[in-house]
């Protein structure tokens, strides 16, 4: 034992004698993170994109990015002599004559749409927190950017196979870039190496798919976590939180304990998704044939706001001068255009909007800034009824409505469903910050009934901290969470323990007071014994 | 420099200085006598950290729920040890090849998906479970420094720029700086020239299909189709009979029998498009090109699966519904000499879906 301690020792030792990198080291390993369930979506994307590099490259030596038409002899006797390209026949194989190939294919699809998810719940995350806030907008941007590099690296994924689901998707996708003006022919050509589909173009998005684009990801995710280690993570308002400060625990060990672990379980899940749960069963499809496509043709999950938009919107071409503006465009080119220049906007609009120019580094409630919460909700309303509408032939088989009702259903509501859930969110912030404002003033309900000496009724209240002369509280609002039960007063203003429900814990034997400032801090956060 | 600014400087360097904590670095004599502990929190000062909270979970070592505690964690570990056993032998030794007649292969992937899961699950619940249960307690404070940097560093940035700038003389030679420019320049477009191996001129192929007059109409199995192959009211895929007409993606096209008394209102022009009882519509939708399949023949109409055109076979394949806004071109047919359907030309506009020079 000893003989491998020194042995560790002598080996550092010669490290930094070499590179100085104790002090640096050092500093990684003091750095404190701070703890809430909402910090782990980030980190969930960026373990199922580790995920997508581990399989991918295992899959990589199987696959055969090539166009060129072979007769199938493999195992899957049902495709036996069927012309297909390689690409079908190398995706057949992986999934029938690589042993535990299949699984490895499934994981990787399965991380895929996990990864989008991902980002998604963590841009919301971010947005409706206020984390992009000064000064950490230019992360903001690395994010949006990195989800359109999601959503093009996906979708060259999938495309790859060449399967009867993805050529449709492809042929789509052809369409939609015909239909731009003045340079959609030529761009058209451009990229199908000619008339679609051209031998080219599963060759041209493997390298895409795997090079290209994984490797602009990379480096935007590796600058995204270099930005936030030199901003340092934000927080929620609480005890001893300001905006100078972080509190948490550091990396190392408990964190990094904790995040490891964390990566192992969404591996994990993946895993078990891989394994249990079918995903895109190429071999059904068949491999593309420009003249077939089967009923109920769903992209990956992702696309399906796309997929939406063209179904919902109206059959209006523009002619000009003997030229043609074909009704795709402006769905399928115009509003994804719209919809990720003004996300990504966002920050500096508010910023103009509020002439807020100060950094920030505590989080917001999304109550306490009604205006932005609700215009997220209305962007989250419009995304998820253009989403909903991608699916609409399946809505109208499943639950038996008419298939026209439901294009109808999504033209009418993407225009009435945002102003609604506009005018609703902001209703419910508003609420929820007065209610958070009258249990600061007249405490927890306790249930407890109390008959007085009058023979009137009261129920008693469990005030918070200390009450002025006339019993309200006088603890004054501090951006944290407020304990609306009694069970949840201990957990007032501190991390919430737990995922769905707060984990109850003794009262803490010490209480750390640092300072006044802080001990000022904690009552503002916490109750106090009302008898003190 | 005024003095002024030259005394702010020394003190914002000064604050900068004492910007790694109040406390003074250890010196080397103090860290010998220092436990490992000690000299721990001593080096999280210089970082700025401050554990203001650090309690061991078991404040009594070797109690019973201690030992439960870490008996669980083990246990975690060795779970995935198993697990990996389990998914080597079933890598290794079950059945996977697939087969028609046995269903056992099904097991495979499952089985690798479920064990690698277990494997992966029991280090990652192992790893959670050992910080929260057996690793301290901790609440650690770490002093945040953002926004701008220290003046002194601003401006003798600047200055160095400004500095290094000068000295390259560009600011006064001005020919030197414009010929820099114009290399510079052109550099970026050799980068960019290359790239037009991409462009290929668009080309006839999208106003032309393989249809020509005389091709025999074909199905899926190349063979070539009569009057009286097809019941009313029912749709065929059919093809040019020409090599590569199967396979061709501007080709495919439906050859429709209509229904005893269901007429078609022709679009002008196309009035003998059609042959007694029979019409035919190229099949590639013309909102995105994807094959329109889904023929209702009570009504007519024909759906495309993708975004859900609709359209009517009895307005000449009109658009009655959907984001689709144009008719499915109409290939005109009759019968050759032999009694199989042949057409009578290409189709008249371009299939598929628009596009900026289409009239």
């Amino acid at each position: 034992m000893s003989d491998r301690a020194s042995l560790a020792e002598r080996a550092a030792d010669q490290l930094d004698e070499r590179l100085g990198l104790a002090g640096g080291l050092r500093r990684q390993l003091n750095k404190v993170f701070p703890d809430h369930w909402s910090f782990m979506m980030g980190e969930i994307a960026l373990y199922s994109f580790i995920i997508l590099l581990l399989t991918g490259t295992y899959l990589s030596f199987f696959f055969d990015a090539s166009m060129g038409e072979v007769r199938y002899d493999g195992s899957y006797t049902p495709l036996h002599n069927v012309e297909m390209s390689r690409a079908y026949a190398s995706t057949l194989k992986i999934s029938f004559d690589v042993r535990g190939g299949l699984v490895i294919r499934q994981i990787h699809h399965w991380a895929a749409l996990l990864f989008l998810a991902a980002m998604t719940i963590h841009m919301l995350r971010m947005f409706f927190t206020g984390a992009f806030r000064k000064p950490r907008e230019i992360n903001w941007l690395i994010g949006i950017t990195l989800i359109t590099m999601g959503l093009l690296e996906g979708f060259a994924g999938y495309s790859l196979p060449d399967d009867l689901l993805s050529g449709t998707g492809l042929r789509i996708a052809s369409a939609i870039m015909l239909s731009i003006p003045v340079i959609g022919t030529w761009l058209y050509f451009l990229v199908f190496g000619g008339d679609f589909p051209g031998t080219e173009i599963v060759g041209r998005l493997y390298i895409l798919h795997v090079l290209l684009v994984p490797g602009i990801i990379l480096v935007l995710i590796a600058v995204h976590l270099a930005l936030v280690v030199m901003q340092k993570h934000t927080q929620f308002p609480g005890p001893g939180r300001t905006e100078n400060n972080v509190v948490g625990e550091r990396i190392y060990p408990i964190y990094g304990a904790k995040a490891g672990g964390f990566f192992m379980l969404v591996f994990a899940v993946m895993a078990l998704l891989g394994g249990i749960f079918q995903i895109n069963p190429v071999w059904l499809y068949g491999p593309y044939n420009p003249a077939q496509v089967s009923a109920g043709s769903q992209p990956d999950w992702y696309i399906g706001f796309l997929e939406g938009s063209s179904r919902i919107f109206p059959s209006w071409e523009i002619h000009l001068w003997q030229h043609t503006l074909p009704p795709l465009f402006w769905p399928t080119v115009v509003l994804p255009g719209i919809m990720f220049t003004l996300a990504a906007l966002y920050p500096f609009i508010e910023a103009r909007l509020t002439r807020d120019r100060a950094l920030h580094n505590l989080l917001q409630r999304p109550r306490d800034v009604p205006v932005r919460t609700s215009l997220g909700a209305m962007a989250l309303s419009f995304y998820l009824v253009l989403w909903l509408s991608g699916g609409n032939d399946i809505i109208a088989a499943k639950f038996d409505i008419s298939l026209n009702a439901t294009t109808w259903v999504g033209r009418i509501g993407v225009i009435v469903v945002p102003p609604l859930a506009y005018l609703m969110t902001y209703r419910i912030c508003l609420g929820l910050q007065q209610h958070d404002r009258e249990v600061l003033e007249h405490g927890v309900e306790t249930g407890i009934i109390k008959r007085l000496p009058s023979g009137e009724y009261v129920e008693v209240h469990q005030p918070l901290g200390p009450v002025d002369e006339h019993g309200h509280g006088v603890l004054e609002y501090a951006g944290a969470a407020v304990p609306k039960k009694m069970n949840r007063l201990a957990s007032a203003g501190r991390r919430v323990h737990g995922f769905f429900a707060p984990v109850e814990e003794p009262a803490p034997v010490e209480e750390p007071v640092m300072d006044e400032e802080l001990e000022r801090r904690e009552l503002a956060g916490r109750p106090s014994d009302p008898n003190a | 420099m005024s003095e002024r600014e030259g005394s702010q400087r020394e003190r914002e360097m000064s604050e900068r200085e004492g910007s790694h904590g109040s406390h003074p670095a250890p010196i080397e004599r103090q860290l010998d006598r220092m436990t490992p502990a000690e000299a721990m929190r001593a080096g999280a000062e210089l970082d700025g950290v401050h554990i203001v909270h650090k309690r061991e979970r078991f404040p009594v070592p070797g109690t019973k729920a201690e030992r439960r505690a870490e008996r669980a964690v083990a246990l975690c570990f060795v779970l995935t040890f198993v697990a990996v056993v389990a998914f080597t032998v079933i890598f290794i030794a079950a059945p996977w090849h697939y087969s028609l007649t046995d269903n056992s292969y099904t097991w495979f992937t499952p089985l690798l998906g479920l064990t690698m899961a277990l494997a992966l699950a029991g280090i990652g619940v192992g790893a959670v479970l050992w910080a929260k249960w057996l690793m301290p307690e901790e609440e650690a404070v770490q002093d945040r420094h953002d926004g701008r940097s220290p003046e002194v560093d601003r401006q003798t940035t600047v200055a160095t720029l400004v500095d290094g700038w000068n000295d390259t003389g560009l600011a006064r030679r001005s020919v030197l700086k414009r010929a820099f420019g114009l290399g510079v320049g052109a550099l970026g477009a050799l980068a960019i020239v290359p790239l037009g191996g991409f462009i290929k001129k668009p080309k006839d192929e999208l106003v032309s299909t393989p249809w020509k007059a005389g091709l025999r109409l074909v199905d899926m199995g190349g063979r070539p189709i009569r009057p009286g192959d097809m019941m009313p009211g029912s749709l065929a895929t059919v093809f040019p009979g020409v090599p590569g007409g199967l396979k061709a993606p501007d080709a495919p096209t439906m050859l429709i029998r209509l229904r005893p008394g269901q007429t078609v209102q022709p679009r002008p022009g196309q009035e003998d498009y059609g042959w007694e009882d029979y019409v035919a519509f190229s099949k590639i939708c013309t909102h995105a090109g994807c094959p329109v399949s889904l023929y209702e023949q009570q009504t007519g109409r024909i759906l495309c699966p993708c975004h859900q055109s609709q359209f009517d076979v009895t307005l000449d394949a009109k658009p009655v519904f959907g984001p689709a806004s144009r008719s499915l071109p109409a290939l005109a047919i009759t019968v050759d000499a032999d009694g199989y359907f042949v057409a009578k030309g290409d189709y008249r506009e371009p299939i598929g879906p628009s596009f900026w020079e289409r009239p």
